[in-house]
């Protein structure tokens, strides 16, 4: 479905992706892991085009897309959930969501999607004519998410979706992302530092070091491996 | 008590001691000013001790004063009244029907009755202040909506000024035809200028603004074979009526009464366009500029639909102005004009539409009617302006927005 050939990315004069290469298949969770400052979410925001890549190809469903511009590459289905939720603080919880729907004009389907999101997460549902900037973080989490799929995504690429969040508030949002791929066999990337849970849900997996892939595997192998164990999971 | 008392006196002794070093400045800084005067004639100097112990009093008292207020606004602040009073009653007008709709109808009522209870120079003022009120609710689009500092705003005005001015000088097009394609015209500079400074932000896009703002006025000051340079163009045709002949008072009436109308169709269109999907992508996107990129949504298309639906008013007003004066040049078109009605919008709370009628009605009215101080004009409205950032940064009126949802069936009310 996505394929990502020799990707370089720079900011400036940084280099932040250095030959990168990745696949997801159809209906595949797939997540990155990494350290702090590896390029994780270089590699996400290089494949919505908002920091094009210098070098390299990215195919999506056999298109090119690595020339395209954002709005272009998301009217595809590639949809990105930022690192830090990035909440529109002044619009409320149903204009945030509205916004995820910003180019689709089907106002029957937009309701729809909107009774399934407030089923997915009832928080939000009570919540909705609260403001964004006034949502607790796993609150603001959990809007991001939501957002991110009110354009019916067929990518959906996820930016440590648990970062800074309670643990019960981990689980939680891990237990809705496997929901999502299941239920409406949306291929999802999940970019994560908490590689525990990520491998946990994920049928595969990529360790990325300071701007390369150093590693890749099925989940269930990397959970298993020494090198994984010592360097991301803390045992 | 007793422990209650001690550290306010300390706190009021140690103001009263800065107060009193901020006034000996003074004294000391205005002395040559306004204690020495000399007199040329018979060589000797007159010392007016009085003037001293009056700029030493009265700057004692404002650093005072100014003092006190700021204490006041920390405490504010500190206690962070978030549903103040003027919330709630913004509120409640908002959700009770029968006071927004009541206190319309009179608003409406005095409007429509305005030019037969006041003079004609009353009249002319006050359409001169609806022309503002317009400016600024275009002007609300692009930097109270957009978040786009456009300090060039009155490049548009004079876009749609000169276009009907040469319009009618050259082909003796009317007011009424000339007034959509004004609009227009200033929303296609709109786009022009939009597209070189949409990857600009904060200042940088200020001063490039600024710059497009005085090419314009350049431009129409020296392009003598365009423009009849800075003797302007005088004889311009007043709106028509179906061939009417009016008098020069009738045609005051008119124009009031059509300003009256162009204002009410723009704050249906701004307050439309406001809660259009449109306009919450402007707010989002002054937000958040990488989160709506991650939303689709077409960031230059954006920006420049702002820039151009924020000009096209700039243009009808032009228009109207041209059509009001009979004459314009390019004085009217200075940095003042655009700084006048950025003046309007900030003051008046960005993006709020009562807000910015409330500003242009003060900013524009007060002068008028105070024109005893016109010389200090612009020093109370500087100090005005810092007044306002300080206590009320944002605004008179902010706005407060109207919510938007889906509306949902009650009984799938889902609980926790
Ligand atoms: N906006 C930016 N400007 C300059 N350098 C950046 C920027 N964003 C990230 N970087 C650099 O690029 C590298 C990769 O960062 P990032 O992709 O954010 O890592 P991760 O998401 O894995 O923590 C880091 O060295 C980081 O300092
Ligand atoms: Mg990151």
């Amino acid at each position: 479905m996505l394929k990502v050939k020799n990707l370089h990315s720079y900011y400036g004069g940084i280099h932040a992706l250095k030959s990168v290469s990745l696949e997801l298949s159809q209906g595949e969770i797939v997540t990155l892991i990494g350290a702090n400052g590896a390029g994780k979410s270089t590699t996400l925001m290089s494949i919505c085009g908002i920091v094009p890549p210098r070098y390299g190809e990215i195919f999506f469903m056999g298109q090119p897309i690595h020339h395209m511009s954002p709005d272009k590459i998301f009217a595809l289905g590639i949809v990105q959930v930022p690192e830090g939720r990035r909440i529109f603080a002044d619009l409320t919880v149903t204009e945030n969501l509205d916004m995820g729907a910003y180019l689709r004009n089907d106002k029957a389907g937009i309701r729809k999607d909107m009774e399934y999101i407030f089923n997915l997460f009832p928080r939000l549902a009570e919540r909705r004519r609260q403001l964004g900037g006034t949502l607790s973080g796993g609150e603001q989490q959990m809007l991001a998410i939501s957002r991110g799929l009110m354009s019916r995504p067929k990518l959906l690429l996820l930016d440590e979706p648990s970062l800074g969040l309670a643990p019960v508030l981990v689980q939680l949002i891990f237990e809705t992302i496997q929901k999502i791929n299941q239920e409406n066999k949306t291929t999802i990337f999940l970019v994560e530092q908490n590689a525990n849970m990520s491998l946990r849900i994920a049928h595969r997996g990529y360790v990325m070091e300071s701007g390369v892939i150093a590693l890749e595997d099925t989940a269930a192998n990397l959970l298993k491996s020494e090198k994984v164990k010592a360097a991301y999971l803390g045992l | 008590m007793k422990t209650d008392w001690k550290p306010l006196m300390q706190r009021v002794s140690s103001e009263m001691i800065k107060s009193i070093v901020v006034s000996l400045w003074f004294v000391f800084l205005t002395f040559p000013l306004m204690v020495m005067k000399i007199r040329p004639l018979d060589q000797t100097i007159e010392w007016r001790w009085m003037n001293l112990v009056y700029v030493g009093v009265g700057a004692f008292f404002l650093s005072f004063v100014w003092r006190y207020l700021m204490a006041r606004k920390e405490r504010g602040s500190e206690k962070d009244e978030g549903d103040s009073w003027q919330k709630r009653i913004g509120m409640k007008i908002r959700s009770d029907k029968r006071i927004s709709v009541s206190g319309l109808i009179g608003v409406g009522i005095f409007v429509l009755i305005f030019p037969f209870l006041f003079s004609s120079y009353q009249t002319s003022i006050m359409i001169t202040a609806l022309m503002y009120v317009m400016l600024g609710l275009g002007l609300n689009i692009v930097v109270g909506l957009a978040g786009l500092l456009d300090l060039g705003y009155v490049a548009f005005y004079a876009v749609g000024a000169y276009f009907y001015a040469l319009m009618n000088h050259h082909f003796g097009i009317g007011f009424w035809a000339a007034l959509p394609f004004a609009g227009g015209l200033a929303a296609v500079f709109g786009i022009l200028l939009g597209f070189p400074v949409l990857r600009l932000k904060g200042d940088y896009l200020a001063i490039v603004t600024l710059g497009f703002g005085e090419i314009i006025r350049l431009i129409l000051e020296n392009w003598n074979e365009l423009s009849y340079g800075p003797s302007g163009i005088a004889g311009i045709s007043r709106p028509g009526f179906f061939g009417f002949e009016f008098t020069l008072q009738q045609h005051t009436v008119y124009l009031f009464y059509i300003m009256v109308a162009l204002v009410a169709l723009t704050t249906i269109v701004v307050s439309r366009l406001r809660n259009s999907r449109i306009g919450r992508a402007w707010i989002a996107l002054r937000e958040d500029e990488v989160a709506c990129q991650a939303m689709g949504i077409d960031k230059t298309r954006t920006k420049l639909t702002a820039f151009a639906l924020g000009a096209t008013w700039a243009g009808f007003v032009g228009c109207i102005f041209a059509a009001k004066t009979t004459f314009i040049n390019p004085a009217s078109f200075t940095f003042m004009e655009s700084a006048m009605i950025l003046s309007i919008v900030v003051l008046g709370g960005m993006g709020s539409i009562v807000g910015v009628m409330v500003g242009a009605l003060v900013l524009i009215l007060l002068p008028e009617y105070l024109r005893a101080f016109s010389e200090y004009r612009m020093l109370a409205f500087g100090a005005s302006m810092v007044i306002i950032m300080v206590f009320r940064p944002q605004g008179i009126i902010s706005g407060i927005r109207q919510r938007y949802e889906f509306r949902k069936q009650p009984q799938q009310e889902v609980s926790p």
